[in-house]
């Protein structure tokens, strides 16, 4: 066991190191900070020193061996922007991205495990048909084109529901919750269903299509022989067979859910990690793009070492160590 | 049951709110793309944080309704030395915190500016120090004549020194090192409004400073500032009453919200004028091993005669914008409306005046442009591209975003290039004269990457740069635009419009340099 753990962390570390340098290497096309923090007529002589200062002088090499120096240490620099280190800006923004995610997972898990049985225990019903052709909808439709019409409907249509932001939040320690106001869950609604849209389909379809699977298979059919209770079959034998992959895959969406949640914050103004990163990129501001890249590589590798580690505990087969 | 409260939340959320909007009214919420950079004054250097800042900090000098300069912290001033100006300082002025405003907090502030760390030392290039006379007055030190003083001071605000003193924050928070101080997020000035809070990327509020020492010309009590990025998203957040303002409104969202019950948009022309520069070495980037036919007058007056302004303008522009012959705009002083005609739009004469140059078949020549800097910038480009090869040019259009765009046109890989200018901070021909006229030396020619050397152009910035004399100052500045139209240095294309959209019941003056000044806003 410790051998399996040890052999996935250096492969972790491995993929961070390789995230960090194909970040860095893009960074040159990125374009240049000096010109977007310089004032517009401001003297080659100017520039050229604030380069110096930044340390953007020296060859890409250097400079990347100087961050990953940085991160070594735990430090992630500065931002260029806002001038603050990256590292609290992140912490900052962490609470609003989560938040949004675990409501969008709970709404995605909520809706798409029921609907998802709901369609494999009646394929042929009318009401089965009709939730999968809106479950194409969903996972066809681009974030920001479901996201604006959301908005125009219940913020400017309906005045229901705030169009951006997050609203009231209330500060618990360094963490911030929106989930205590009113205003907070009022702002919390739109985004979050339009995050979740994506993975209500997306867990529907594998539940519906596992459920099959699992209705087809020859202990169902021997369970219904026995004339045991549908419900029974149903739910404690059927579904808890079918949920096996259902598992893995939200643990992967959570990852996804979190690292694209940058159209989603964009589209509502929600102040969360994406939208820092999206500002980041139009202001060329190379430390907060790097411990961005930095986290969501970390996020990644994370998850799929915890999937792998479970595996290996669940399935002896793949404790390649023990053979 | 949880579903049941929360959806019970909601309900009793919506009823508080609109109760709540109603006991606020005097209250100004408004938006736009970005957040400011910090509440430091001296740390940045980016104009939209610096207006922001006017509204809590007030300068010794500012712009009135019609951007003209006048007396704001200092009542007036004199010239005493061509290296020395006096200022006598307003009395009883107080700051937020209630200490007195004198001289010594100019002192305190310009020697803040003026540390070598400070980002904005720049806006104050040409001052070495300020130093105390009395407790009313104050000598800036220049490095010699200098006829733009006051432009400069109009961006240059005041802070208190007892409050810097007392918070640790007599040095400027440097960039560089990351560097922040108690500055960088709590405000103390003598302007029209206080600093509530300040959540960077969410919110910013103000209050009304009940003793500011100007008679007030709105009727605010409160500011909210949220900035909202995506264009679609600041305009629903108007339409559906969360907003009272947006600045800028998205020109392609003019016609829907100028149609909206209760809202309106107000358009002015900018001070930003779009033009395209050339390459004048001696060969073009998209002809390598030939000779520039840039470098002919001819050929340029050609380029020139082949683009349809008017068309841009109607079609491109939606009519919003104005065509230009010279580079600045009409409220800059230099300007000149005899100067102001574009070259008529003649794709015949284009074709003969090419022919006379020896270029009968035309030439190929490469065009770039930014995507995400100016009004609908990428389609403009591409018309031009059109209309040039309609006289048998050949056109290499290359367009990208400002970020990778920039860069390649500062370090001179451009032929033919798209270039915007306001003639910010100083509102004056002479920032154009001497970041794009001026050849590269010195402090000069930052912005003319591509070696264009005219000796004249050179001598009129010396000159108008330590000219104190304002009538000779402006012929020299004008002349200078006029060589530039003669020589056709620039293709001149257009004056780009400034569109703010709000709720019928605000009032508010749209400024040419973009400034959002809520000193003259009223809320009905």
């Amino acid at each position: 066991m410790t051998g399996v753990l040890l052999n996935r962390l250096a492969q972790a570390l491995l993929v961070m190191a390789a995230v960090t340098a194909i970040a860095f290497a893009m960074f040159r096309y990125v374009g240049d900070p000096v010109l977007i923090m310089s004032r517009e007529d401001a003297t080659p002589a100017e520039r050229e020193e604030l380069r110096a200062a930044l340390g953007l002088d020296a060859p890409i090499v250097v400079q990347y061996a100087k961050f990953v120096g940085r991160v070594a240490v735990g430090d992630l620099g500065i931002s260029y922007r806002n001038q603050r280190p990256v590292a609290k800006l992140l912490a900052e923004r962490l609470p609003a991205t989560l938040e949004l995610v675990a409501v969008a997972m709970a709404i995605a898990l909520g809706l798409g495990i029921p609907l998802g049985v709901l369609s494999a225990l009646h394929p042929k019903a009318w009401y089965a048909q009709a939730i999968q052709a809106v479950s194409l909808l969903g996972i066809s439709m681009p974030t920001f084109v479901t996201g604006i019409g959301l908005i125009m409907l219940f913020a400017v249509g309906l005045r229901w529901l705030p169009s951006f932001g997050r609203g009231e939040t209330v500060a618990l320690g360094w963490w911030t919750t929106g989930l205590l106001t009113p205003s907070g869950l009022r702002s919390l609604i739109l985004p979050a269903v339009t995050l979740a849209l994506f993975s209500i389909t997306l867990i529907m379809r594998l539940v519906r299509a596992e459920m099959r699977d699992v209705l087809a298979s020859d202990y169902i059919r021997f369970a219904r022989a026995r004339g045991l209770p549908r419900p029974y079959i149903h739910f404690t034998l059927a579904l808890r067979n079918a949920l096996m992959p259902v598992i893995t895959v939200t643990g992967l969406q959570v990852g996804s859910l979190i690292a694209f949640a940058i159209v989603t914050e964009t589209v509502f103004q929600w102040p969360g990690m994406g939208l820092l990163f999206i500002q980041a990129v139009s202001f060329v501001d190379i430390p907060v793009m790097s411990a961005y890249l930095l986290f969501v590589g970390f996020l990644f590798v994370a998850i799929n070492m915890t999937v792998d580690v479970l595996y290996a505990i669940v399935d002896p087969r793949l404790r390649s160590g023990a053979r | 049951m949880t579903i049941f409260r929360t959806l019970l939340a909601i309900g009793v959320a919506a009823g508080v709110s609109a109760a709540a909007s109603s006991a606020q009214a005097q209250t100004l919420r408004w938006s736009s793309q970005g957040d400011i950079a910090t509440m430091d004054p001296y740390a940045h250097t980016e104009s939209f944080t610096s207006n922001m800042h006017h509204h809590i900090y007030d300068p010794l000098v500012r712009r009135d309704r019609n951007m003209q300069i006048e007396p704001a912290l200092a009542t007036s001033w004199q010239v005493v030395a061509p290296d020395r100006w006096r200022f006598s300082l307003r009395r009883d002025v107080k700051f937020h915190d209630g200490s007195p405003f004198t001289a010594d907090d100019v002192v305190a502030s310009i020697t803040r500016l003026l540390d070598p760390t400070a980002r904005a030392r720049g806006n104050l290039a040409n001052v070495t120090a300020a130093e105390k006379v009395d407790d009313f007055t104050v000598d800036f030190v220049l490095r010699g004549p200098y006829p733009l003083l006051l432009n400069d001071l109009s961006g240059i605000f005041i802070m208190s020194r007892s409050w810097m003193a007392r918070n640790d924050a007599l040095k400027p928070g440097n960039i560089t090192t990351g560097t922040t101080t108690f500055a960088s997020t709590n405000a103390n000035g003598t302007g029209p409004f206080k600093l509530e809070s300040y959540q960077p990327d969410a919110r910013t509020v103000m209050v009304v400073n009940d003793a500011w020492w100007d008679k007030p010309q709105h009727n605010l009590k409160r500011i909210e500032f949220r900035p909202i990025r995506s264009d679609a998203t600041r305009v629903a957040a108007l339409l559906s009453g969360e907003l009272d303002m947006i600045a800028p409104a998205p020109l392609q969202d003019l016609a829907r919200i100028g149609q909206a019950a209760g809202f309106k948009v107000i358009e002015e022309p900018s001070l930003r004028l779009i033009f395209l520069g050339m390459n004048w070495r001696p060969e073009l980037f998209a002809e390598p091993g030939k000779k520039n036919p840039l470098l002919d007058l001819r050929v340029r007056q050609a380029l020139w005669h082949a683009v349809d302004l008017d068309t841009i303008q109607r079609r491109i522009m939606r009519g919003k914008s104005r065509t230009v012959g010279a580079l600045v705009a009409p409220p800059v002083p230099g300007y000149s409306a005899d100067i102001d005609k574009p070259l008529a739009f003649d794709p015949d004469r284009a074709k003969a005046l090419l022919t006379a140059a020896g270029y009968p078949n035309g030439f190929k020549v490469g065009l770039a442009c930014p995507n995400d800097r100016y009004i609908a910038d990428e389609q403009t480009c591409v018309a031009i591209a059109a209309m040039w090869t309609r006289i048998g040019v050949q056109v290499d259009l290359k367009i990208e975003s400002r970020t990778t765009y920039f860069p390649k046109v500062d370090r001179g890989e451009t032929d033919m290039y798209m270039l915007g200018w306001a003639t910010l901070p100083p509102m004056d021909t002479y920032s154009v004269l001497s970041a794009i006229f001026a050849s590269r030396r010195g402090s000069f020619g930052g912005n003319n990457p591509n070696g264009m050397v005219v000796p004249r152009l050179d001598a009129l910035a010396d000159a108008a740069g330590t000219e104190l004399d304002e009538t000779k100052r402006r012929a020299m500045l004008t002349e200078s635009l006029k060589i530039a139209r003669d020589e056709a240095l620039f293709i001149p294309i257009h004056q780009q419009p400034v569109a703010w959209a709000m709720r019928n019941a605000l009032d508010v003056p749209v400024f040419a340099d973009e400034y959002v000044r809520l000193w003259f806003a009223n809320l009905k």
